[in-house]
């Protein structure tokens, strides 16, 4: 398991350090600094082996986490606890920096003896952790209270405590998708995905029991063998086929495995609900049309055609292409039909930038490089063009049909809880090869 | 005042200030000076000073400031042992507080003190703490077992709390379980024959429903529990199966990760032509699919996995390629390992959209990732022959670019396709040639200089080329050298008339201007094939090629068993058994994939896989891609066997043949007295030199002697021979312990064969032998395999095998062989002497011509005498019998009604011995003359 946590700044020096295991020593510490964090090339691994002890890393802006074993761990479970370890300090203390981490070096020392027992990671929700690790100190905790915290933190439903009480219920659902694509010069779709999350937002009261249903395929042509099938026929269209999807801990696994719906008690406030991916009919919002010509040795002519492809009524929006540009470049000419558009020498790229465009619209760049004549053999790379923007629908067409909530406890019932549904497609990894 | 208060102290003089705050009246500047010794710890400060003061900060019912005490004294408990005594108290009262966070606090902490003293005081709080009515309290008392067990496991059994372990498995909290769980997994492991995770179907059931309703993490630690069960049958296996596959919806990937394991793993055990099996195979491809959208140092992991599972089960991923697909902005390590797994999925279904995308990504700025996606088009080729042509060009336009790395790495690559598809390609040699001077790498080099000489009549300059290389043969790396060497001797069998004097340059180059033993063994290996049968070389040297197989870096079968079961952990991120890179006993079981309960007809399933279906040939790297020593290896060889010389009418006369040149080697062929250290012992017979003791003779007929007495084991089989037992340490002088043995050569292995007789009244144990120096190196091969405690008047048979590779010393006499053995009443030392002739090898037989001229020229004084008497047999009988003794009998000869043996033996050490046996019919004496 894992013997010792170290987070350090980036010049290696270090911020802390805690060692769960006795065939850790001090040594350890810096065989890290000195042969990652020091080291004069580039990261080739996030595991690395020096002398017989493993080292995972992860990074955070400048802040280097590192965990260390000498034993066969399991690496994936270091690496999600090193995320998770991230969260919670986040969710602690906000951003993760050198200045907040020596702020609150005796609070992440308590975090770590608490999630982490002698190289086992605990209970690391932070709903529970608030509970009982707060920097005031636990004051005049009734018995029934402390009681209260350890089920909790041990119970089936560590991410929720009993007793949450709102005037109004409430939730929010978050439909984020981001689109993945790369296509080939010529238009061809080489691989596009959808990578989506519903991310909820729930203040309700008491322990309510939700159900959570969207326009799955599976579940719609089952439902659709039972009705009429024109039904079927018409709601066969409207769903989507979702190729895996993975789940927050509270949904029931088992029962999604066999019956396919989504059920579970939400932890309270936000957290993501599911995951998922899609591989099939993607509406891709934007297409994008390169052309680029060599003139000579010392120019290049590009020309870049976006065409937006959705209901015209709805709006896209923070639309920004980059165009990437040789390192010799020396002048950049542009012009752009709409938005604004910069050659960038720093970043190597020529910036257009579009603040909102309506769907079936088209517009287009045309740039002319000139280059330095260099001796270089080596062939400019033409990284691909890449495309960034924000749409008011979900890319993959999944649809919220509903989210139910029983709590029979309280006196509330489904229709009394006020739901919002907002869907956001974002772009991922959006390139086209020129 | 400074920024961050914690974090800007240091000198000595600061200890004093620190000391004088901790025991201050004030809350709160008690706490502060805590904070401060906590951050000077953490930077790496000695403030171990200051134990006391923080120890007296202890009691307090502040959470928080008790917390970072306890911190303090994890860290400086066992630099203070004494003191940390003074803790214990407060330790022992916490244990019993009414609040269970502090109860649970106090036994976390007190198990991670390793301090002796307070491991004792700690096993009362511990039991009750097990017991304990909260689970929070329960769930942190079962790891504190484990952290005992790693200080005191003697302890920890004799105080039963592994019962109390076990128990805690069926405790009715899930998080209590997992701990549980991993406590005792933990705890098994250093224990590999215990039966402590006693798991049977009941508790597999408990365990599976406890999967349900834990964390995360405590499902990671069922479920890498799980994977170590055995189901009892194929019925079983899948009803785990079926309960564990919902984890594959898991949003943590560890958990994905080991659900995968526990699947890979049962999987085995089912039926292929089950239904289940086939949807089992389809569940499993999404999930692998979406780790790759986790964050890229999981991706990472995954991507290591998934390299594996597609080579255990290739039909898992066969239509996913596409996710393989690179991304810009992926990491060096996420390219680089996606890279792997399209080649592994390349088929000929989707060759040429991974084609178009190997050609992209050659064409990208990392070095690595370039060299290897060019290598990835050339594995394509060899791979998917249908896709060999569009390779080719594709290779073709990819030198064009003249970018150095690229080019050479292509001329690699092409090499290997030249191999596995000969005479379809050669028209390319022309581009190649083209670029000869851009080569500065060996391996392209090297490559270049295969073609070459492998193509040598197709190419009109080749002798230039071949020279051109010459000129700066010292300056090569050794693999161009011995390819340069190897590709003008194939110049010189196929153009022999031009290329004479470059044959003989390249072959005095190589055997006397080099310091390099396997170039010089390789060039005189060429030069005696040149000179003596140049057909026969010509047979040898351009013999027909294997051809290459399609998988290059397929791991071995058992290893990837192995690490199927491992999948998730380090070890499959390493591509290593954990032994590889653990210390000490964890880890060192190695683990196997469970055999195929139903169906042994369909070829591959379970571990039948290895017997019934024949592995492709692995060839271990492109490094030692062609490891075909006469024709085509591009690095030296690691162990080069004796020439296939041809053996007919090799006269030293005819020796001459290439002119001056060769007296060197005429001469090295000599064996002077100075037998072991002349290097020609090294070139002729592959035995190495070895220093010679001067005073070899008389002790060798020493031991002789004792072989040649053959009348006395008339009887014996045609086995070797082996003296019977002797007494070598009498039971007086060992307390109790008799050890009779004898020495023996079994099937190549010398073998110590001893009887260890318990006199004495008590139980022996722990055995283990040891040797002291000797003259022939001879040090036990393993451990003595005393397994079970000899009881008293109970007496047991060992045979230790032994190597000759221990250090040597020359011994008094020659064959002394000094044992330490000891048990567990005391160590005891014997010495005996072992027959000479059981360090005679195998391969002792020398050529009747090499016999000759040894004999001729070993100087008589090296020559001893001596007669055997009252032998019966004759002189066959007596050669057999020799034979079985690894003596050989090279020539008998007949003269004046004797008969005369002519044999010869070598040693471990590779010292020849060579003797004449005169057999004179009726006379029961034989006349033995050995020289040496």
């Amino acid at each position: 398991m894992i013997g010792g946590l170290f987070i350090y700044n980036h010049k290696g020096e270090v911020l802390i350090s805690r060692v769960y295991r006795d065939d850790i020593g001090r040594n350890a510490v810096d065989a890290f600094r000195v042969n990652v964090i020091h080291a004069r090339q580039q990261v080739r691994s996030p595991v690395t082996n020096i002398a017989r002890t493993s080292f995972f890393h992860v990074k955070r802006s400048n802040i280097w986490l590192a965990a260390v074993t000498k034993q066969n761990v399991n690496a994936a479970m270091v690496f999600e606890f090193l995320y998770k370890m991230c969260d919670v300090m986040t969710a602690y203390f906000g951003k993760i920096s050198e200045e907040n981490i020596k702020n609150n070096f005796v609070l992440i020392y308590e975090l770590l003896d608490e999630i982490l027992d002698f190289g086992y990671p605990q209970n690391s929700e932070t709903g529970a952790l608030k509970t009982f690790i707060t920097q005031q100190g636990i004051k005049g905790q009734t018995k029934e209270e402390q009681s209260q915290i350890t089920s909790q933190v041990t119970g089936q439903i560590g991410w929720r405590r009993e007793g949450i009480k709102y005037r109004r219920n409430e939730l929010f659902l978050d439909v984020l998708e981001s689109v993945n694509l790369l296509m080939s010069p010529q238009g061809q779709v080489l691989s596009a995905h959808v990578s989506g999350r519903v991310v909820m937002k729930s203040y309700l009261s008491g322990m309510p029991e939700c159900k959570f249903g969207m326009n799955d395929k599976i579940v719609i042509d089952k439902q659709g063998k039972g009705g009429a099938s024109d039904e079927a026929g018409k709601s066969g269209k409207q769903s989507i086929a979702i190729d895996d999807c993975t789940f927050h801990q509270c949904v029931r696994l088992s029962k999604f495995d066999s019956e396919r719906s989504i059920s579970f008690i939400p932890p309270d406030g936000e957290y993501e609900l599911m995951r998922y991916r899609t591989t099939k009919d993607i509406i891709l919002p934007f297409r994008v049309i390169p052309l680029v010509r060599e003139v000579g040795r010392t120019k290049l002519e590009v020309k870049v055609v976006i065409k937006s492809n959705f209901k015209p009524s709805l709006l896209a929006q923070k639309i920004e292409v980059r165009i990437p540009t040789p390192l010799n470049t020396s002048g950049v000419q542009v012009i752009c039909m709409k938005g604004k558009a910069k050659y960038k020498a720093s970043e190597n790229a020529i910036v257009w930038k579009i603040k909102r465009m309506a769907g079936m619209k088209e517009s287009q760049i045309s740039a002319e490089i000139e280059l330095l004549p260099t001796n270089d053999k080596k062939k400019w790379a033409r990284p691909p063009i890449s495309m960034n923007f924000e749409v008011p629908f979900a890319p993959s067409g999944l649809k919220v049909r509903y989210l139910k909530v029983f709590e029979s406890k309280l006196n509330y019932s489904d229709h009394d809880v006020i739901k919002w549904v907002r869907y956001i497609g974002r772009s991922g990894i959006y390139e086209t090869r020129c | 005042m400074c920024d961050f208060p914690f974090f800007s102290l240091v000198c000595t003089g600061e200890i004093f200030e620190l000391k004088a705050e901790l025991n201050s009246d004030k809350k709160e500047k008690k706490k502060e000076a805590v904070k401060k010794v906590i951050a000077s710890m953490t930077v790496g400060k000695d403030v171990s000073a200051l134990f006391p003061d923080v120890v007296n900060c202890m009691q307090t019912d502040n959470l928080e400031l008790k917390k970072l005490v306890y911190l303090y004294l994890m860290n400086y408990a066992k630099s203070q042992p004494d003191m940390a005594i003074m803790a214990v108290n407060t330790f022992v009262k916490d244990c019993e507080d009414p609040n269970p966070l502090i109860r649970a606090l106090a036994v976390r902490t007190m198990g991670c003190i390793r301090v002796d003293k307070i491991t004792e005081y700690l096993c009362e709080p511990l039991r009750k703490c097990l017991k304990d009515e909260d689970p929070y309290v329960r769930k942190t008392a079962a790891v504190c077992v484990a952290k005992l067990h790693d200080i005191n496991a003697q302890l920890v059994e004799d105080q039963g709390f592994l019962d109390t372990l076990k128990d805690l498995i069926s405790d009715s909290n899930p998080m209590v379980v997992a701990n549980a769980v991993a406590a005792l997994s933990e705890i098994a492991e250093s224990h590999p024959n215990s039966n402590l995770l006693d798991l049977n179907p009941q508790t597999i059931n408990k365990l599976l429903t406890a999967l349900n309703e834990c964390t995360e993490w405590g499902q990671i630690f069922i479920l890498d529990c799980l994977a170590n069960y055995t189901p009892r049958d194929d019925r079983e296996s899948q009803s785990i199966c079926e309960r564990v596959t919902p984890r594959l919806s898991h949003a943590n990937s560890a958990v994905v990760l080991s659900a995968v394991k526990v699947l890979m793993k049962f999987m085995e055990m089912l039926p292929k032509d089950l239904d289940y099996y086939g949807t089992l195979l389809k569940k499993l491809a999404p999930p692998l699919v979406t780790l790759l959208s986790a964050e890229p140092e999981l991706q990472y992991v995954a991507l290591r996995n998934i390299n594996l599972i597609v080579q255990r089960r290739p039909e898992i991923l066969k239509h996913e390629m596409k996710v393989f697909f690179v991304k810009y902005n992926d990491p060096i390590y996420v390219k680089l390992e996606k890279l792997d797994i399209m080649i592994r999925l390349a088929s000929q279904a989707n060759i040429a959209q991974v084609l178009a995308e190997l050609k992209e990504y050659a064409t990208e700025v990392d070095v690595d990732f370039v060299r290897k996606a060019v290598r990835a088009i050339g594995r394509c080729a060899i791979k998917v022959e249908q896709s060999a042509e569009r390779c080719v060009s594709t290779l073709l336009d990819l030198i064009q670019t003249k970018v150095n790395y690229v080019v050479q790495e292509a001329i690699v690559v092409i090499k290997d396709i030249f191999r596995k598809y000969p005479n379809k390609y050669e028209s390319v040699i022309a581009t190649l040639c083209e670029n000869l001077d851009s080569l500065d790498e060996p391996e392209a080099r090297a490559a270049m200089i295969w073609i070459v000489g492998e193509y040598a009549e197709r190419i009109d300059n080749a002798d230039e080329l071949l020279e051109s290389f010459l000129e700066g043969f010292h300056d090569e790396s050794t693999q161009v050298q011995l390819q340069l060497l190897t590709a003008i001797v194939k110049l010189f069998l196929k153009k022999p008339t031009e290329t004479q004097e470059l044959v003989q340059q390249v072959l005095s180059l190589a055997t006397q201007d080099s310091d390099n033993p396997d170039l010089r063994d390789r060039g005189y290996i060429y030069w005696r094939l040149l000179s003596t049968d140049p057909v026969a070389a010509k047979e040898v040297v351009l013999a027909e090629k294997p051809l290459i197989s399609e998988e290059t870096d397929l791991i071995e079968p058992t290893l990837l068993e192995e690490l199927i079961c491992h999948i998730g952990t380090l070890a499959s991120v390493y591509h290593k058994p954990p032994s590889a890179f653990v210390e000490g006993s964890r880890g060192v079981q190695h683990k196997r994939l469970p055999g195929s309960a139903g169906s042994a007809d369909s070829p591959d399933t379970g571990s039948a896989a290895g017997v019934s279906e024949a592995p492709p040939a692995v060839i271990p790297s492109q490094g030692d891609l062609l490891g075909d020593l006469l024709n085509l290896d591009l690095t030296p060889p690691t162990t080069s066997g004796p020439p296939p010389a041809p053996s007919s009418g090799m006269q030293m006369g005819a020796m001459d043949l290439l002119g001056g040149g060769l007296d060197s080697l005429v001469g090295l062929l000599h064996l002077g007295g100075d037998l072991g250290g002349s290097p020609a012992m090294g070139a002729g017979f592959g035995a190495p030199p070895t220093a010679m003791p001067a005073s070899f003779p008389p002790p060798v007929s020493g031991g002789l002697d004792d072989l040649f007495d053959l009348g006395g084991s008339v009887g014996m089989p045609m086995g070797a021979y082996s003296p019977p037992k002797s007494i070598w340490l009498p039971a007086m002088k060992a307390k109790g312990l008799e050890i009779s043995g004898t020495f023996a050569r079994r099937a190549g292995v010398i073998q110590m064969e001893m009887t260890l007789t318990n006199k004495a009244m008590s139980i022996m144990t722990d055995f283990a032998i040891q040797f002291n120096r000797n003259s022939f190196g001879l040090a036990p091969a393993g451990p003595l395999q005393v397994l079970t405690p000899v009881g008293p008047n109970q007496s047991i048979e060992v045979a230790l095998p032994l190597s000759t590779v221990g250090p040597v010393m020359k011994m008094e006499p020659l064959t002394n062989l000094q044992v330490a053995v000891k048990n567990n009443i005391d160590v005891f030392y014997f010495s005996s002497q072992y027959p000479i002739s059981m360090l005679f090898v195998e391969d002792g037989k020398m050529e009747r011509q090499v016999f000759l001229a040894t004999w001729k020229d070993i100087p008589n004084d090296n020559e001893a005498q001596f007669q055997i008497k009252d032998c019966h047999l004759n002189s066959d009988a007596a050669s057999s019998k020799l034979q079985g003794s690894n003596v050989f009998t090279i020539a008998k000869r007949t003269v004046e009604g004797q008969d005369m043996l002519y044999q010869s033996m070598k040693l471990t050490n590779g010292i020849w011995v060579l003797a004449e046996l005169r057999v004179q019919a009726g006379n029961p004496n034989y006349t033995v003359s050995t020289v040496s």
